[in-house]
């Protein structure tokens, strides 16, 4: 089925794990019977709509809901004025509310709500609002905004001469950077640009509300963070969170793009608690754009230095963030856009200087890949130059800087099992690399690029010692196992990877085990997907839960048999005595007899990080991780050079995922991954209009056709390549594979078009127009084969 | 309101809804048939696909008028009783449904594809399916399911 994958590890007595498998959900999405959110309706729902700003930036004078409120079928309308509080995902930086109480602060944000008898009706009303506005100036630009003085600014200062335009500066630095940069033989510095871009899950976002008179608060969301929306919700609208629940169903895709609170859902609650009915917000797909939280514009310069065998001496990273009207999760964005680079590849030093810039448009969050994906391109294509210079095989530069398993980064992140030597070699063996790079005829190129990505972040979004991942498990007499998991199934496949270790575990047939999930009202806390955080993290709190589980129907097998418990083996259904086959029992018995013995039986288990995976300075425990993964691609491309086009035939994907747990969804994971870096590459720009474009901070393009997401006639082939290193702490050895395998392709791209037309792409997208500018340049490439030299010095972006 | 009267998955329904609904409105508010999705509104994304006198349209963009008096096929008609269709049997044993919202729309595709051409090659695969956006898998899950529920059902 899974047929092209790479080497497997040995199955380590393993029944279940490693193996394809089905997902336990995959028969209801393939007959229509999942329910998303928006399949819900309740008896008696009303449905909401949210009013939005039409100015990027401007005070509210005055809002007039009187005329909205007296229309027939309308049954509440909200302001921001009745949810005064402030949130924020980040505990540290909270900056926006439910809806506006003084200010918008780009187009499309939050100002008031309606609930009305159906959507027609609550569309209507939204004219009904009168809002009065004085309108402030708009800051499009980053560097605009940071070079502000005197405001208006976007955010009050949080002190007394702060600039109220900036969320987040870091700046930190490991080892001799200067010193390095002198003793290098060569220096490249260039700018780089990666455009914004967003999530589109093809679910827009969908929330319902329902408080009932006794004070409970439910609210079914679409949402990758159930556990930190029941707390804002609880925070924010003043409800003791005791009474608040959150059900999260199947969500339709997310990547980043749901794992915050959004406005809905605290106008859903809220417009419920006031009417005393269910109500229902669904987004438009224009306002999905708007509600963003997507991939943050970055402008790069990077200085790298290396020896003459390509050694890696230092590098110094100076970057600006455009983030959009709220801080979201910028805090952490701002530090992961330097932390996540120390790794697969030595640096003996390192400096970067980050600061993220409050602009007046859709605030950025995380994308698949968080902070990493922009410098991960920025740095393997100053890689490929310095090859480039070096004349040395970019495969072969990537080898030598490898940093090792087992080890420490320059910045002090703890790195444990590392297959990034393997992956190298998978794409440089199956892309048939050595018989095509600098060999393929004009016009078509090759590219690599490597990367790596947390397992999860080592520490939760609030201070706490909890564990980060629970679950509980309790056994019916028929035999069945359910599993009551807090983690949130946003496609990537999470109910089923804990189906299948309790399987694996308890010996109980995959067709046995009831994953129930995704209600705070009954499941033990996980804190979300996002990170890449849940396989290892749930993984291995399945695992514990399990083996607890386990232990008590050995013990009273073992009675029975009068064996000792470690001679109960429990594997495809049955207990059997170890040696003696002859000896045996369904697991329906053995739990009956364990529940016989023990009363009702149930166990729980839970995951926390290892503390000590990082340094000590201030930000160092921002990208510690329990564990890394590994990526590496090869892109073949071709460039057309009349026009400027460049068509990705084929993408080669060797990850390092630590063990592979069902190898059919982590190639799922991978592809997936490296497609949505494609389409970073070639296609995507989440943009606005410029003043001069007349609707100064409108989006450029927020529907699907016009935003343009490959279809399946873009998107070039995808092989998957699974490495497997076997992580010492992973469940079973196993790391992420949904996000690391994202960031490689965007570089090998770049890298694939220098190969076949000798121009540098340092800006994103690589689109038409751009490449066919490159190539009109006057240093627009041009190599002849047997390659120009490559400029050292300070490069332009386009 | 106004009264449509039509048939679906084989039966005949017959529903209130107002006068401007689309076809896919009706199967999810009018009818309960929630299985087609709604991902855009406007024909670009394809999650709302069904099959209607065997061909595949976009059921977001279809008046509901239109569909009077012809064959409409969702996703929860795809199944024979419990036996489910090959291709959604595939989409499971392939991987080829990650977070499954596009997944009613891709396969109502697939099956119109399949109805009309037992052993289409990778690049027909390709072809009809590039009205369904998918943002999860990159495809090549989709091809392999599609591909491998052709050879179940090949002559």
């Amino acid at each position: 089925m899974n047929r092209r994958n790479g080497p497997r590890a040995p199955r380590d007595g393993l029944n279940t794990i490693g193996r394809p498998m089905r997902k336990v959900d995959g028969l209801a999405k393939a007959t229509g019977r999942a329910r998303y959110t928006d399949d819900i309706r309740l008896p008696g729902m009303l449905h909401g709509k949210i009013l939005r700003s039409p100015h990027p930036h401007a005070r509210i004078v005055a809002i007039d809901t009187s005329r909205a409120e007296a229309l027939a079928g309308v049954h509440a309308v909200v302001t921001g004025r009745d949810m005064p509080t402030a949130y924020g995902i980040i505990p540290w930086t909270p900056d926006e509310y439910p809806l506006c109480v003084d200010k918008v602060r780009y187009i499309g944000d939050g100002v008031a709500a309606v609930a009305a008898v159906d959507e027609d009706t609550a569309i209507a009303a939204l004219d009904l609002i009168d809002v009065t506005y004085e309108e402030l100036p708009a800051y499009l630009d980053p560097h605009e905004a940071i070079a502000t003085e005197a405001g208006p600014y976007i955010h009050e200062p949080r002190k007394p001469g702060w600039n109220g335009n900036v969320t987040k500066v870091v700046k930190l630095e490991f080892g001799d950077v200067d010193g390095g940069l002198e003793d290098a033989d060569i220096v490249v510095e260039n700018d780089y640009f990666f455009e914004g871009t967003t999530h589109t899950p093809i679910e827009p976002h969908c929330a319902i509300g329902l408080a009932e008179g006794n004070g409970k608060l439910t609210v079914w969301s679409a949402t990758q963070v159930p556990h930190y929306l029941h707390r804002e919700l609880a925070r924010v609208l003043d409800v003791d969170p005791a009474k608040v629940r959150v059900i999260q169903p199947p969500v339709g895709g997310a990547f980043g793009g749901k794992s915050e609170p959004f406005d809905l859902e605290f106008c859903v609650a809220k417009l419920s608690m006031m009417t005393g009915r269910p109500v229902k917000i669904l987004y438009t797909r224009e306002e999905v754009f708007y509600a963003h939280r997507g991939r943050h514009p970055f402008h790069m310069r990077y200085r790298t230095g290396a020896t003459r065998e390509g050694m890696l001496t230092s590098v110094d990273a100076e970057i600006v963030l455009d983030g959009g009207a709220y801080a979201s999760f910028g805090l952490v964005t701002t530090y992961y856009s330097g932390q996540l680079l120390t790794a697969p590849y030595q640096m003996p030093a390192y400096r970067f200087h980050s600061t993220r810039a409050y602009t007046n448009k859709p605030a950025c969050g995380p994308k698949r890949g968080h902070g990493s994906v922009q410098p991960r391109f920025a740095i393997e294509v100053q890689l490929d130059r310095i090859a480039e210079c070096l004349s040395i095989d970019p495969i072969e530069l990537r080898r030598r800087n490898f940093i090792g398993s087992h080890t420490r980064t320059v910045n002090d992140l703890r790195v444990t099992s590392n297959g990034f030597l393997e992956c190298l070699e998978e794409v440089e063996r199956a892309s048939g690399w050595k018989r095509k790079y600098r060999r393929l005829p004009y016009g078509r190129g090759v590219g690599v690029a490597g990367s790596t990505y947390i397992t999860g972040t080592n520490y939760p979004i609030y201070p706490n010692e909890m564990p980060q991942s629970g679950v509980q498990l309790q056994v019916d007499r028929s035999g069945r196992v359910a599993v009551f998991s807090g983690a949130s199934e946003i496609g990537q496949g999470v109910d089923s990877m804990v189906a299948y270790v309790v399987a694996e575990e308890l010996g109980v047939p995959l067709e046995h085990i009831r994953v129930l999930a995704g209600d705070t009202d009954f499941t033990p806390v996980d804190l979300g997907a996002y990170s890449s955080r849940v396989t290892f993290m749930l993984g291995n709190a399945c695992i514990e839960a399990s083996r607890k589980l386990k232990a008590k129907v050995q013990e009273a097998v073992a009675e029975a048999w009068e064996a000792k418990p470690r001679e109960v083996l429990l594997a495809g259904g049955w207990a059997v005595r170890a040696g003696d086959t002859g000896t045996s029992m369904p697991l329906r018995e053995a739990f009956n007899l364990a529940e016989t013995k023990f009363g009702t039986l149930g166990a729980t288990g839970s995951y926390n990080t290892p503390k000590d995976v990082h340094g000590s300075y201030r930000g160092a425990t921002i990208g510690a991780s329990p564990a890394y993964s590994f990526t590496a691609h090869v892109a073949e491309v071709e460039v057309d050079p009349e026009t400027g086009f460049v068509t990705v035939d084929k993408i080669w994907i060797a990850h390092d995922c630590g063990r592979a747990l069902n190898p059919v969804l982590v190639a799922g994971q991978m592809e997936g991954s490296a497609y949505m870096g494609f389409a970073e590459a070639i296609m995507e720009e989440q943009i606005f209009k410029s003043a001069n474009q007349g609707r100064e901070g409108l989006h450029n393009a927020p529907s699907l056709l016009d935003y343009r997401i490959p279809t399946s006639l873009d998107t070039p082939a995808l092989e998957s390549l699974i490495v497997e290193s076997i992580d010492p702490e992973g469940p079973y050895g196993a790391k992420e594979a949904g996000e690391g395998p994202l960031h490689p392709s965007i570089p090998a791209i770049a890298n694939a078009i220098y190969d076949a037309v000798g121009v540098r792409m340092d800006a994103l997208p690589f689109s038409p127009p751009r490449v066919w500018r490159a190539l009109q340049a006057p240093d627009g490439g041009r190599w002849a084969p047997g390659r120009a030299k490559e400029v050292v010095g300070v490069g332009g972006s386009q | 309101m106004e009264v449509v009267r039509l048939r679906v998955n084989g039966d005949e329904r017959v529903c209130g809804v107002p006068a401007h609904y689309t076809l896919l409105e009706t199967l999810r508010y009018g009818l309960g048939l929630t299985g087609s999705k709604q991902g855009c509104d406007k024909g670009d994304c394809g999650a709302c696909t069904v099959i209607v006198d065997g061909r595949a349209i976009l059921s977001c963009i279809t008046p509901v008028w239109e569909a009077e008096g012809r064959e409409v096929r969702t996703v929860e008609g795809l199944a024979n009783g419990t036996e489910t269709h090959p291709v959604q049997d595939e989409f499971d044993l392939n991987g080829a449904a990650q977070c499954g919202f596009c997944t009613p729309g891709i396969l109502c595709s697939s099956v119109a594809l399949l109805d009309g051409n037992q052993s289409p090659t990778r690049e027909e695969i390709r072809k009809a399916l590039a009205g369904n956006l998918c943002r999860c898998t990159g495809y090549e899950k989709i091809y392999d399911a599609v591909e491998a529920a052709a050879a179940r059902l090949g002559p």
